[in-house]
């Protein structure tokens, strides 16, 4: 009980004596449990959304042909196996909300903060881990209700998971605007509230609870990552949920935020005085920074895998924080880049264009910065190294083509075309995702004791990897060829039959890809009950979270928290004869802590 | 039955990775199972690494070899659209530069410092010139690309009022466009659309007593003379519509309850842009696609496809419901004598109603 009765502020859990399979699987307050839900519930939403590409994908490469798949799976929605329009919009709808919000910042984020910021800061818990509780459960409620969602009569949300008014305000607009939209607005309402008691919780942990000797400058950039997250979901969050209960005012209480001037289906509606635009605004006030939400916890786990399996201190420390803190600063004004033809004032079109391509430059210092690190390394080509190196691949190739798109006159023609599809899901899609599986990969021994077979992994990175460039990288030149996104089936269009080959290229690497994740869930699942048991710091990693037992213990630590003397990349330092010494490890005599 | 084929072939696949990774399991059974990387793994991998560089760069030029001429980069037909064009490539250069020589170092550093046990890496924590150089290069590269993109930004959206443009309202609703010409005094008619009136054909609401309403012309083809300015007001009557004329260079949202607007010149005529090089060999491309498919059809017992012949379009680039992506409006570029025997031909506002 020693780590109980360690003089610590959240002593009164001090009292759970014995855990039933309820508190301690369940509504468990222990961070490194409710990791495992948040990772385990990401999970499955992700291949929720995952099948949902993929079904879209067949479409648009076969349209309109009939398909077993689509028949076992859509019901109704595919008579005689032929993919209906509106299911098509739904699919495409969910498919970026669950992969957006619940896989890639609650899946993400959720995970890795949940697990990391207290181990890797040195304290016993979160600052509250009751709200760490309830964050989870909202969580798991709000993927619930969304899942549900799919079920509805009239089928689930289809506006695209921007869900622009009109459309996704009026139910005879599209059958998806009826209870399929209510359900997802409330969804996402639950989801917001989660988000940010989690949020709240990681920013107070990291302000208050690091361990002694723990002072900012020698946090490692995990968690200067989550931490920058968890400001920026903090300040943008509370605004998406504002434009979702606007909008639910609109729709079901005869406000009109944003909606005027409206004749559908023979009638004229009441509304008048709101504007669509503001909506826009509304949404992309949280909708920009989310893509940072969801790529800086991404570039976090990276710079911790890439020192530690490169045996090298990470390049330019501070240039990496201030670079972090640079994004986190720019990204919450340049939501209008989304917005260049949306009738906004063109002046305002100038402005964005302007902090949207600052943002370049902070992410080109990182970009060098990794790679960098990379050179005269010696480098450990464990899997979730070669997440991190192809994550720093997909960055580039991703996030390259953002000064095209950021640019509001070149934005003019290729605003909504594939082209914006290619660059987001390279940029923060595909990076994301790897920074996942890297910090999957590398915390698995963490998370449940037992590694990970390399070999699967290994599979997994590459082919992953391929099929990764084969769907996004073809599909930058049909989005420079004019060719809309969202649309059903471009065969109405012969203009664009000279695209269908492509289309069906980019579907038969979606099908493989997403086939290949089989390999990783195979991996992931079987690994937790016959994968080889893991040693206490199988990476040879400085950070703290390496100098807890494997088998978790409540508290983390079974004695006191350990102290901390240095920072958190002295790998291969002269003078000592491992090449690499923890945190915990004071300095030597005569040792200098490097000025970073 | 495709996807029936393409399940079952997974599913061969999927067994025969279990079985190569039962094999790798049972040859390296013997010496250690740490599920660590040895350094015969850091070896394949750093291999691997470059196979992986090579298929970024071969994936890179297939895709501008084989595809590369789809993007809308030349025969644009708008006075703006060579600007955007310029611009366009400018960016592209430099993208793929930028690509080319970081996908390269990133790999190749992964090839070159593949892990081996007795190495030692560099303790090398920080440099400030080598960090000052890749801010500094980025911050003055992106300086040229802002000034040149806003520069060209600023020359598009600001409508010169002094050219006496031809006024055409682009009206968007679910799940086609029409367009409405201003008649004789180049003034569009108050219209909202709680004016709209079916029965008496009033379908655009337009304020019947408006004396600028009354020459209003509306159609359902956008007709436009080569070589003269036009201004389009963009209005939606039900949802967010995106008008996209992308061999224009040009792209509006059409927003309920506000009138968006987008202005440019037209440069080439529908006949002349089907007489370029380029065109007729992309149309006879389009075309045998489409006699290969209509085959397939015909044999199915269906009809065969329409042979393709090149217009210029009007596109819905904004999700609007469940026919999205069959929202199109043909545009035809003429020349002044054809584009007003056209207009001539076109039924007045006033003429239109049905009393």
């Amino acid at each position: 009980m020693s780590a109980h009765e360690d003089n610590h502020a959240h002593d009164d859990h001090g009292h759970h004596h014995k855990e039933t399979f309820i508190t301690k699987y369940i509504f468990s307050i222990d961070h490194k449990m409710i990791a495992k839900q948040y990772l385990i519930t990401g999970t499955i939403m992700g291949i929720i959304g995952i099948m949902m590409s993929i079904m879209f994908r067949m479409q648009i490469a076969w349209p309109e042909e009939p398909n077993v798949l689509f028949e076992a799976l859509l019901g109704k929605w595919a008579p005689d196996g032929v993919m209906d329009a509106d299911i098509y919009l739904a699919l495409v709808t969910i498919h970026g909300t669950i992969m957006v919000f619940f896989v890639l910042t609650a899946g993400l984020s959720g995970t890795f903060s949940n697990l990391l910021i207290p181990l890797q800061i040195g304290a016993r818990d979160m600052a509250s881990g009751f709200l760490n509780m309830v964050s989870y459960w909202l969580f798991f409620l709000s993927s619930v209700i969304m899942v549900l969602s799919l079920f509805v009569e009239a089928g689930p949300a289809a506006a695209g998971w921007t869900i622009y008014p009109p459309l996704s305000a009026l139910p005879m607009a599209q059958g998806g605007s009826g209870a399929g939209m209510t359900l997802w607005l409330v969804s996402m309402a639950i989801f917001i509230a989660s988000s940010l008691l989690g949020s709240l919780n990681y920013v107070v942990t990291v302000l208050n609870l690091r361990t002694k000797g723990m002072s900012m400058t020698r946090l490692p950039l995990t968690i200067w990552a989550f931490f920058i997250t968890a400001v920026i979901g903090i300040i943008s969050f509370p605004v998406l949920l504002s434009a979702a209960l606007l909008l639910i005012m609109d729709r079901s209480f005869g406000t009109s935020f944003f909606l005027s001037d409206i004749f559908i289906q023979g009638e004229v509606l009441h509304y008048q005085g709101g504007s669509p635009v503001l909506f826009e605004h509304l949404f992309w006030f949280l909708g920009h920074p989310e893509v940072y939400i969801v790529l800086l916890p991404a570039l976090g786990i990276t710079s911790e895998i890439i020192a530690t399996n490169s045996r090298k201190p990470i390049f330019g420390y501070r240039a990496m924080i201030a670079s972090i803190l640079a994004i986190a600063f720019l990204s919450t004004i340049v939501w209008g880049h989304h917005m260049f033809v949306s009738g906004m004032n063109p002046f305002l079109g100038s402005v964005f264009t302007f902090t949207t391509l600052l943002i370049a430059i902070p992410s080109a210092v990182k970009a060098f910065n990794y790679i960098t690190t990379l050179w005269k390394g010696n480098l450990q080509m464990n899997p979730a190294m070669l997440f991190s190196i192809g994550l720093v691949s997909t960055f580039i190739t991703g996030g390259l083509t953002g000064i095209i798109l950021g640019d509001s006159a070149l934005d003019i023609n290729v605003h909504d075309t594939y082209f914006v599809v290619a660059h987001f899901h390279l940029v923060m899609g595909i990076s994301a995702l790897y920074g996942m599986f890297a910090g999957i990969y590398h915390w698995y021994p963490k998370m449940f004791g037992r590694m990970l077979n390399k070999n699967l992994g290994y599979l997994h990175f590459w082919v992953t990897a391929v099929c990764a460039y084969g769907v996004f990288f073809p599909m930058h030149f049909i989005g420079m060829a004019g060719l809309p996104r969202r649309y059903y089936t471009n065969s109405n269009f012969p203009l664009f039959d000279d695209l269908a080959d492509v289309n069906v290229v980019i579907t038969i690497f979606a099908i493989v890809g997403g086939a290949f994740q089989l390999v990783f869930l195979y991996n992931f699942f079987s690994s937790i009950f016959f994968g080889k048991k893991a040693e206490q710091n199988p990476w040879k990693s400085n950070t703290l979270e390496w100098t807890t037992p494997v088998e978790h213990v409540h508290g983390n630590w079974p004695g006191a928290i350990p102290e901390v003397h240095r920072w958190a990349y002295d790998y291969s330092k002269p003078g000592h004869d491992v090449d690499f010494v923890p945190q915990h490890i004071p300095l030597k005599e005569g040792e200098e802590e490097l000025q970073h | 039955m495709t996807a029936l084929l393409t399940i079952v072939i997974l599913v061969f696949i999927l067994i025969a990775i279990w079985q190569m990774v039962k094999i790798f399991d049972l040859a390296q059974a013997k010496n250690e199972n740490s599920q660590i990387a040895t350094d015969k793994d850091n070896t394949l991998n750093g291999y691997l690494m470059m196979g992986f560089l090579a298929f970024i760069y071969i994936i890179t030029l297939v895709c501008v070899v084989k595809w590369g001429d789809l993007p809308l980069l030349s025969n644009s037909a708008s006075e703006h659209g060579p600007t955007i064009d310029n611009l366009m490539a400018i960016s592209l250069a430099i993208i793929f530069l930028v690509q080319i020589i970081t996908q390269f170092l990133l790999h190749y550093f992964a090839f070159k410092y593949k892990g081996e046990k007795g190495r030692t890496a560099l303790f090398f924590a920080d440099n400030n010139k080598l960090e000052a150089i890749w801010t500094i290069i980025p911050v003055i590269v992106l300086a040229g690309l802002i000034i040149y993109g806003l520069n060209t930004w600023i020359n598009i959206m600001g409508v010169d009022e002094s050219d006496d443009p031809i006024v055409v309202e682009l009206y968007a609703q679910q799940f086609n466009w029409k367009a409405r010409y201003a008649g004789a005094d180049n003034t569009l008619g108050k219209a909202n659309v709680r004016l709209i009136d079916i029965d008496r054909a009033n379908i655009l609401g337009l304020d019947e007593a408006d004396p600028n309403a009354q020459d209003d012309i509306i159609t359902t083809e956008l007709h436009l003379p080569v070589g003269k300015p036009v201004l389009f007001k963009m209005r939606s009557q039900d949802v967010l519509h995106s008008a996209y004329m992308p061999h224009f260079r040009a792209q509006m949202n059409c927003v309920p309850g506000m009138i968006t607007q987008f202005g440019f010149t037209p440069t080439v005529t529908t006949e002349e842009m089907r007489q370029t090089p380029e065109m007729i060999e992309k149309v006879q491309h389009i075309n045998d696609i489409r006699v290969e498919k209509s085959e397939a059809l015909i044999a199915k017992g269906e009809d065969a496809l329409e042979r393709y012949e090149f217009d210029y379009l009007l596109l819905c680039n904004k999700i609007c419901g469940k026919s999205h992506y069959n929202m199109q409006m043909k545009i035809v570029v003429e020349t002044q004598e054809e584009y007003d025997a056209w207009i001539k031909e076109q039924k007045e506002f006033k003429n239109s109603l049905i009393n």
